[in-house]
Formats: structure tokens, C-alpha cells, sequence
């Protein structure tokens, strides 16, 4: 990989993301315990992310790396005013690479401008969350064999959601189909759609998904927030529509599986969880295979 | 300038002439390109009648040779701006203001959450040129910042 950090994956071409996808497999398949002997990398959570950083905390110690940094901002020096830049010089001194979250987006490009050891966006703001999107991925190829074709199903705060929005950049390369299913107040951006409808893929917008349910391929339930609605009653109207029960999944095909970024609350019942169709879990641990394959391949461990 | 038509701006000796500047983005070309601080004579003159741009504003910078992209920086609020450069009052070589592919510095980004806005960092944008409707694109938080929001910030 020519590249020196993940910050956006929208940087990355087909071939690349592929070659990602590639290397997860080879991490989960042949454990490598001390590739990261000797390294340390630094995880930066200027806002505190627990499962994120957990994932790649779990992954940099079955390596055999090990780790330094602060949970949130509150515990760095940022709360008495030190400026992203000084604080990323000065990690430079202490690790090998830097995992950061942030709650300012293009935090991450600027951290990787100014930065002389590679950085890896764990999400910044609102703008990209590269690694979740990259395991998405895997998951998707190790659960259907292939990326090509796939018939992608989007259902929840399709407007806020930064998943949704780099899961549908980096598919695109993959001649999927798109179901949107949302609100009305929570629809795909039209930048979005736009992109789609310029490299000629198909994409329909639904408001219920009941019916259609059993054409996905796969489908990626999100959380819709109470926080998302101006008007109170029109979440009372909506919050029970973007919801996945098991008799939903009765007539899906046979390689159907469900994803989900978590933390999940209610958007999916938990009686689907014994459905065989529920992947989100396994998703979670494709996570650590992911982040393996790509702090090893950023610092050239691997080619 | 037809003979016998009296110039609304005098003549100058040497230096550069910018024509063609919407009337209304006067002196935003003048702080965009720093000529308020600028120790040269400076003329001006605004709302002079013109039949491509309804009112028009021209700028006239003696000793002054813009270079390079220096003042490709006005595309965005003069896109059809032309320059003359003088000596000893004749115009020596003409050239048009081309719309760069990335501009730093000149307006704020529109995302209050972009770093930014809250780090001193300065701003950088891919230009978006989208039949000749400009808008820019944050290298940083990669939101679309468009023409109404850039002359609010500028």
C-alpha cells in the first residue's frame, strides 16, 4: 500500500481497499502474536470512544504492540489549551504510529499533515470513520464470498450517519444496488445520490422495508436518535418503523446477514440475535482482524 | 479605450489595470489581493456603466505586476476579470483570470465543527467549478462550501 495513513476512505482506490480486505482474511487465518515486538502506538480518544478503542487496543496487543494514550481529552493536556499540532509533535517522540479520535472533523488530515510517523483516523466528528467502513467491508466479502453485485439495504438516520455515507462511497466501486430506507427528515444526502447516479448505479429510497426485505443482500441497520427530530411527535410517529424483528427476516435469501456498526439499542429486537442472519457481533471481531491488516500494512510490516 | 471617450479612472504610467470587476465585490477584490496595504497610488472607480456586467468597477495599481496565481485568488468573486499591465502607458500584455484548482486562505470554511474553525489552521480548498457556478470543497472536513457562504465570510 502506497499509503502512509488512513484518514479518509475516500482516498483509497478499489485495488487498495481490496488489498485491505485481503490482508484482514490473512490476520484472522494465520495469527501473527509478534509482528508489533518492540512497537508502540499511541491511541489518542480526544472524545472518548470505548468500543473503537477497545477494537483497536485488542488488535495492536495480539500483536504483541503496546500502547499509550488517553481515553478523553479531559485527561491530555488539551484541557489546559495545547493545540492539536503541539500534542501530535510531541507523540511523535513516544510511538510508532498514532490511532486518533477526534470531535472536529478533518482533524485527522491535519494531525497526518503535520505528523512525521502515520496517523489512523478512529473518526473525526462527523466526516469518516475509515476503519469501520474497511471492516464493513470484510465482512461483507467473508459472509458473501465476493463484493461485486451485492443488493445493499440502509435503513436509519440516513442524513447524520457517517457509516452509511462512507459504506455507500467505497460499495460503489462495486457495482452494488442501494435501497435507502429512512425517515423523511433523516433521508441520503443528495451529494450522495448524485455520486451514484454519475457512475451510473441504482439506488431507491423507501420509507418502510417490510415488504422488500427478503431482495437484500445484506442490510445495515443504524440507530435513529430522538436527538435527530425537531419535532417530538414526528420521532413518536417514526421510531418503531426502523426496526428489525425476527419475522422480518422469514422469507430473506438464504445469504442474507445483518449488519449494524453498534452500539446497538432498540433499532434491532433481540431476538434476532439467534438468528443465523445476525452477523453484527462477528462484525465487531472482523473489526480486530481489520485494524491488524491495516496498522501493520501503514507501518510496512507487511506488503 | 475608444478615442475621444474621457476615462472615468485617469491613466496610469506604470502597473496594472483590473477591469471587469462586479461592482459589488470592489473591495473584496482590494482585500483579497492586500491593496489596502499597499504603498503604490491606487485608483479606482465603481458603478461605471458596462453592457456585460451592468455595473462595473475597474482597479488601476501603479508599480504593481501581479505573478503567478497571485491574482487568480479574485476568480472567485471576479471570474471575468481582465488585467492590462502598462508601461509608460501602454498596455503591454493582456491576461484573464483563471479559476485555480486548489485556493488557500481566502474564506472560511462554513462547518463551525471544521478544524479550521477551531485550531489555527489555515484553510485550504479544492475548487469545484461546476459550469462556471464556483464552489469549494474543504481539503480538511471535505464539506462544500458554496458561493453565497464565501462572500458572507470573505
Amino acid at each position: 500500500m502506497n499509503h502512509r495513513n488512513l484518514v479518509s476512505i475516500n482516498d483509497f482506490s478499489k485495488e487498495e481497499i481490496l488489498r485491505i480486505v485481503e490482508l484482514a482474511a490473512e490476520f484472522e487465518n494465520n495469527p501473527k502474536p509478534g509482528l508489533l515486538n518492540g512497537k508502540v502506538i499511541a491511541t489518542l480518544f480526544f472524545e472518548p470512544s470505548t468500543r473503537t478503542r477497545l477494537s483497536f487496543e485488542s488488535a495492536v496487543n495480539r500483536l504483541g504492540g503496546r500502547i499509550v494514550g488517553f481515553t478523553d481529552a479531559s485527561s491530555s493536556s488539551t484541557s489546559k489549551g495545547e493545540s492539536l499540532k503541539d500534542t501530535i509533535l510531541t507523540v511523535n517522540n513516544y510511538s510508532d504510529l498514532i490511532v486518533m479520535r477526534h470531535p472536529l472533523e478533518g482533524a485527522a488530515l491535519y494531525a497526518s499533515e503535520v505528523s512525521s510517523i502515520p496517523i489512523v483516523n478512529a473518526g473525526d466528528g462527523a466526516n469518516q470513520h475509515p476503519t469501520q467502513t474497511l471492516l464493513d467491508l470484510y465482512s461483507i466479502k467473508k459472509t458473501q464470498g465476493s463484493l461485486e453485485n451485492m443488493n445493499i439495504f440502509l435503513v436509519g438516520d440516513l442524513k447524520y450517519g457517517r457509516t452509511v455515507h462512507s459504506l455507500l462511497m467505497a460499495m460503489s466501486h462495486f457495482n452494488a444496488t442501494f435501497n435507502f430506507i429512512s425517515p423523511p427528515e433523516l433521508r441520503m444526502p443528495d451529494e450522495y445520490k448524485m455520486h451514484l447516479d454519475n457512475l451510473g448505479l441504482k439506488y431507491y429510497e423507501h420509507s418502510d422495508f417490510t415488504d422488500i426485505i427478503s431482495r437484500a443482500d445484506i442490510v445495515y441497520m443504524t440507530r435513529v436518535q430522538r436527538e435527530r427530530f425537531s419535532d417530538p411527535m414526528e420521532y413518536e410517529k417514526v421510531k418503531n418503523v426502523y426496526v428489525l424483528k425476527k419475522e422480518m427476516l422469514e422469507n430473506t435469501k438464504a445469504n442474507m446477514k445483518v449488519l449494524h456498526p453498534l452500539p446497538r439499542v432498540n433499532e434491532i429486537s433481540t431476538d434476532v440475535d439467534d438468528s443465523e442472519k445476525a452477523y453484527y457481533f462477528t462484525q465487531a471481531l472482523n473489526g480486530v482482524y481489520t485494524r491488524q491488516a491495516i496498522i501493520a500494512s501503514l507501518l510496512g510490516l507487511i506488503k | 479605450m475608444t478615442k475621444g471617450k474621457q476615462l472615468s479612472v485617469s491613466a496610469i504610467r506604470n502597473g496594472t489595470v483590473i477591469d471587469h470587476i462586479p461592482a459589488k465585490n470592489l473591495f473584496r477584490v482590494i482585500s483579497i489581493l492586500g491593496l489596502d496595504k499597499f504603498d503604490h497610488q491606487i485608483t479606482f472607480g465603481t458603478n461605471l456603466d458596462s453592457t456585460k456586467l451592468g455595473q462595473k468597477a475597474i482597479i488601476k495599481v501603479s508599480e504593481k505586476t501581479f505573478v503567478g496565481d497571485e491574482i487568480n485568488r479574485i476568480a472567485l468573486v471576479a471570474p471575468e476579470a481582465r488585467l492590462n499591465f502598462i508601461k509608460d502607458y501602454e498596455v503591454v500584455e493582456k491576461s484573464i483570470v483563471k479559476v485555480p484548482l486548489e485556493i488557500s486562505g481566502i474564506t472560511k470554511c462554513v462547518n463551525p465543527k471544521c478544524i479550521t474553525n477551531n485550531e489555527d489552521v489555515m484553510t485550504k480548498f479544492h475548487v469545484i467549478n461546476k459550469n462556471g457556478e464556483i464552489s469549494l470543497k474543504c481539503h480538511y472536513c471535505e464539506k462544500i462550501t458554496d458561493q453565497e457562504h464565501m462572500s458572507a465570510e470573505i
